[in-house]
């Protein structure tokens, strides 16, 4: 089994709530969480829905080893049409929510319509009722949280909830839960904030009772528990840098985009790295990083929990930003820091924790700021226009424009329309780093040249956590390949592309597989879950669910002219680095691509590729 | 040779393979409500402490049940609740002093660590060594080490 086998069905619209059974067929085509709920979600739902209508939906859904004793089997996710995007959005989160919607007995939640008030749906086991959120609406995700805890009377209640940004229309509004987890990309929770849907708390206490062979299954567990534990990344690296046991690796590789882009290699990169949170600061002794974290059920703990030097600019009179909060991980301090120029580790966590605390993906939300900053070097937004000067470098300006975004306020507002958007708005289209209207995250196309291709053919916009091939170019996992050639590129990004597709479906971390490959995950799924689940069968339920969210892009209007990256990755060559002289072959790329995939040269699945893999 | 439980908070993450490891053990399912070992967060300080009882040698628990329901396992020491004869009268969950037996609907019963009989399933589970199992009389021993190597600081001849 591995699923409780129900659903919940609330309408915003009416108030009303259904248990349904969950549709085992579509389980075994596409196993849970980010396959299954999109399966739901593309025969529910019109392609063509304008995201924040009352016409798209939003589904919060567990994968089957979620709530289990399997290593970071605590994941959700969170399937819509992006706000920001426009395309199928699916944002992963841990932390702990996620497996008590397991607990309290439920596979997934699909909302449908628009509340006419704002209202949190309040699960209890069976348990389920949507209770008026008036009181929490203009409240953040801190204090909505503790709200709830304190009126449910029940701090073992776990939320996940939408900040002001998400409440204010921010295209980049993300679904906070457990403080400092994230379902962060592609306006997910600008999505849930159109519904008046303030936030969900669950409590469960059913348990995941559906192991098909608990004592396999344990087994099974405990032998791919050690595999993480022995490898280099995932024992030693993650659990002591985090994510940011990256930053300085990259930045010598010459693919760290600094500057919007302009640069690869960012000056001030060892200021905000993984190592320097572990420097104890000149002014007070202590040092940034407090402790490592982990999300239900994991054991590589890559989370940071982390403190702000109380003299800092940022917070020297704001008590309530002395206590430890999550960050920095990799991307935030990628965008928040290199993106912009902005060498200052605590003014970057105070603006990582405000992300948190309201609701804001800080990659767009950084990365949209560096696109900002350009601008203004270019003298088309003027300091009267932003408000304040924004040259590249400024933390006061980073500072000052978190602090307005989710709140809408001046020039905040137009921030919150995300670099796409805004780079339009002031005709300059070309400078907001992203695809498919998504920002970039933390890797520069010209040094890592699989990036550009995973970037551009991401079904939810640029993203790095598609087909994470970084792991293979800079880190040789599986094997080793060169970053600065595009050779090879296109099979390395559809196997990557496919396995991570099961991983996002299973229920565990994608992070896991600096570790495992399918060959780990699979004992795993076999003994929890009815039915069989082979390497074979698990490689083609991966392909299916990619090529499943290709269709639905492809109906909703997008075309191969939206799989590119800006002008600036083909045209301007890396100033500096190993990378020097290079720019992004993506043109070379795309057309060997689409041809591994089974597509037209037009990007369409062929009808051959439709049929094998039974859509 | 006793052996106790030994609980390090700065090793833990937070993970809570510990509760469910627990609740397997004593109840063949994944279900943390019903772990007898807790993982408390303090965000403000960002920390994670396990808890669970102590085995306490003068057990409070197991002097105030009425009927005898609460006995010590010879073999580890523990104080052992026998379902069997517990009448869920809760006596002991207001006797002891730490909140670490537990009243549980389902049953009826109450419930509290009993040591898995000396194979405890959360130190087997713990993946950073947050929760060891480590001779009673020595519960100290890891600590003194990492103190005395703080102590080893004179110069001494090449």
């Amino acid at each position: 089994m591995g699923w409780t086998k129900k659903i919940l069905r609330v309408n915003l619209s009416d108030g009303s709530i259904k248990s349904e059974p969950l549709n085992m067929q579509w389980a075994k085509d596409y196993l849970g969480q980010r396959g299954l709920a999109t399966k739901y979600f593309v025969e529910e739902v019109d392609p063509k829905v304008e995201p924040l209508s009352p016409a798209n939906k939003l589904i919060m859904t567990t994968g089957p080893l979620t709530g289990t004793a399997a290593s970071t089997g605590g994941r959700y996710s969170v399937v819509t049409k992006g706000a920001l995007t426009n395309a199928i959005a699916c944002s992963n989160s841990g932390g702990y929510f996620g497996a008590e919607l397991k607990f309290a007995g439920w596979d997934m939640i699909i909302f449908e319509g628009k509340s006419p008030k704002p209202v949190y749906l309040s699960i209890e086991d069976d348990k389920v009722e949507l209770r008026d959120a008036a009181h929490l609406w203009g409240k953040t995700v801190f204090q909505t949280e503790e709200i709830i805890k304190s009126s449910h009377q029940d701090p073992q209640t776990r939320v996940c909830s939408i900040g002001r940004a998400g409440e204010n229309g921010v295209m980049f509004a993300c679904i906070v839960n457990d403080l400092h987890r994230a379902a962060g990309r592609s306006g997910v929770g600008t999505v849930m904030g159109s519904k008046n849907l303030k936030a969900v708390a669950v409590r469960g206490t059913k348990g995941a009772a559906q192991i098909k062979d608990p004592k396999a299954f344990m087994a099974a567990a405990k032998a791919a528990k050690k595999v993480l534990a022995d490898n280099p990344v995932t024992g030693q690296g993650l659990p002591k840098y985090g994510t940011q046991v990256l930053m300085n690796v990259i930045n010598e590789m010459g693919a760290m985009p600094t500057r919007n882009h302009r640069d690869v290699q960012f000056e001030d990169a060892r200021k905000i790295s993984g190592e320097a949170m572990h420097e104890k600061r000149p002014t007070d002794g202590k040092t940034h990083l407090v402790t490592n974290n982990a999300c239900f059920g994991c054991t590589i703990a890559c989370g940071r929990i982390s403190k702000i030097d109380e003299t800092h600019f940022t917070v020297v009179n704001k008590p309530q930003y002395w206590g430890a909060s999550g960050g920095l991980e990799y991307e935030a301090a990628w965008a928040l820091g290199s993106a912009n120029g902005v060498g200052d580790l605590e003014a970057l966590q105070y603006v990582n924790v405000l992300c948190n605390e309201d609701g804001m993906d800080p990659i767009s939300f950084g990365a949209t700021v560096a696109a900002a900053m350009e601008l203004h070097d270019l003298g088309i937004l003027t300091k009267e226009k932003i408000g304040m000067e924004a040259p590249f470098g400024s933390a006061q300006a980073l500072v000052k424009l978190a602090e307005m975004t989710a709140v809408g306020e001046g020039f905040g507002k137009e921030i919150g329309l995300g670099s796409a958007r805004m780079c339009a708005k002031y005709g300059k289209p070309e400078l907001s780093m992203g695809v498919k209207s998504q920002e970039f995250p933390a890797y520069d196309s010209r040094g890592i040249q699989g990036m550009g291709l995973t970037y551009a053919t991401s079904n939810r916009g640029a993203c790095h956590l598609r087909s994470y091939t970084v792991a293979s170019e800079v880190l040789g996992i599986p094997v080793k390949t060169d970053p600065l050639v595009t050779e090879g590129k296109a099979d390395l990004v559809k196997a990557f592309q496919d396995a991570t597709a099961v991983f996002d479906s299973s229920g565990t971390c994608v992070f896991t597989t600096f570790a495992w490959t399918l060959a780990d995950l699979q004992p795993q799924l076999a003994a929890a879950c009815e039915g069989e689940w082979t390497m074979e069968s698990l490689a083609t339920l991966g392909e299916r669910i990619w090529n499943m969210e290709r269709v639905f892009n492809n109906a909703a209007g997008f075309t191969a002219k939206d799989d590119d990256l800006p002008p600036r990755l083909k045209t301007e060559p890396a100033k500096t680095g190993p990378a020097k002289g290079l720019v992004s072959g993506i043109d070379k790329m795309r057309p060997e691509y689409y041809q591994v995939r089974g597509w037209t040269p037009e990007g369409v699945p062929t009808a051959d590729t439709l049929k094998r893999l039974g859509l | 040779m006793q052996k106790s439980l030994h609980i390090d908070p700065n090793k833990c993450t937070g993970c809570l393979q510990c509760e469910m490891a627990c609740s397997f053990e004593n109840h063949g399912v994944f279900n943390i409500s019903k772990s007898r070992i807790k993982v408390f967060s303090f965000e403000h300080a960002g920390r994670k402490v396990p808890y669970t009882c102590t085995q306490c040698a003068e057990a409070w628990c197991l002097n105030a049940c009425p009927v005898d329901a609460i006995r010590i396992d010879a073999g580890t020491g523990a104080k052992v609740v026998h379902e069997d004869v517990c009448v869920g009268c809760k006596v002991c969950t207001i006797a002891c002093p730490f909140g670490t037996v537990n009243y549980v609907a389902d049953s009826g019963k109450v419930q509290k660590c009993d040591l898995c009989g000396g194979e405890p399933a959360c130190a087997d589970a713990c993946p950073t060594g947050a929760i060891t199992y480590v001779e009673a009389n020595w519960t100290g021993l890891d600590k003194m080490r990492a103190w005395a190597g703080k102590t080893d600081t004179q110069p001494r001849a090449a």
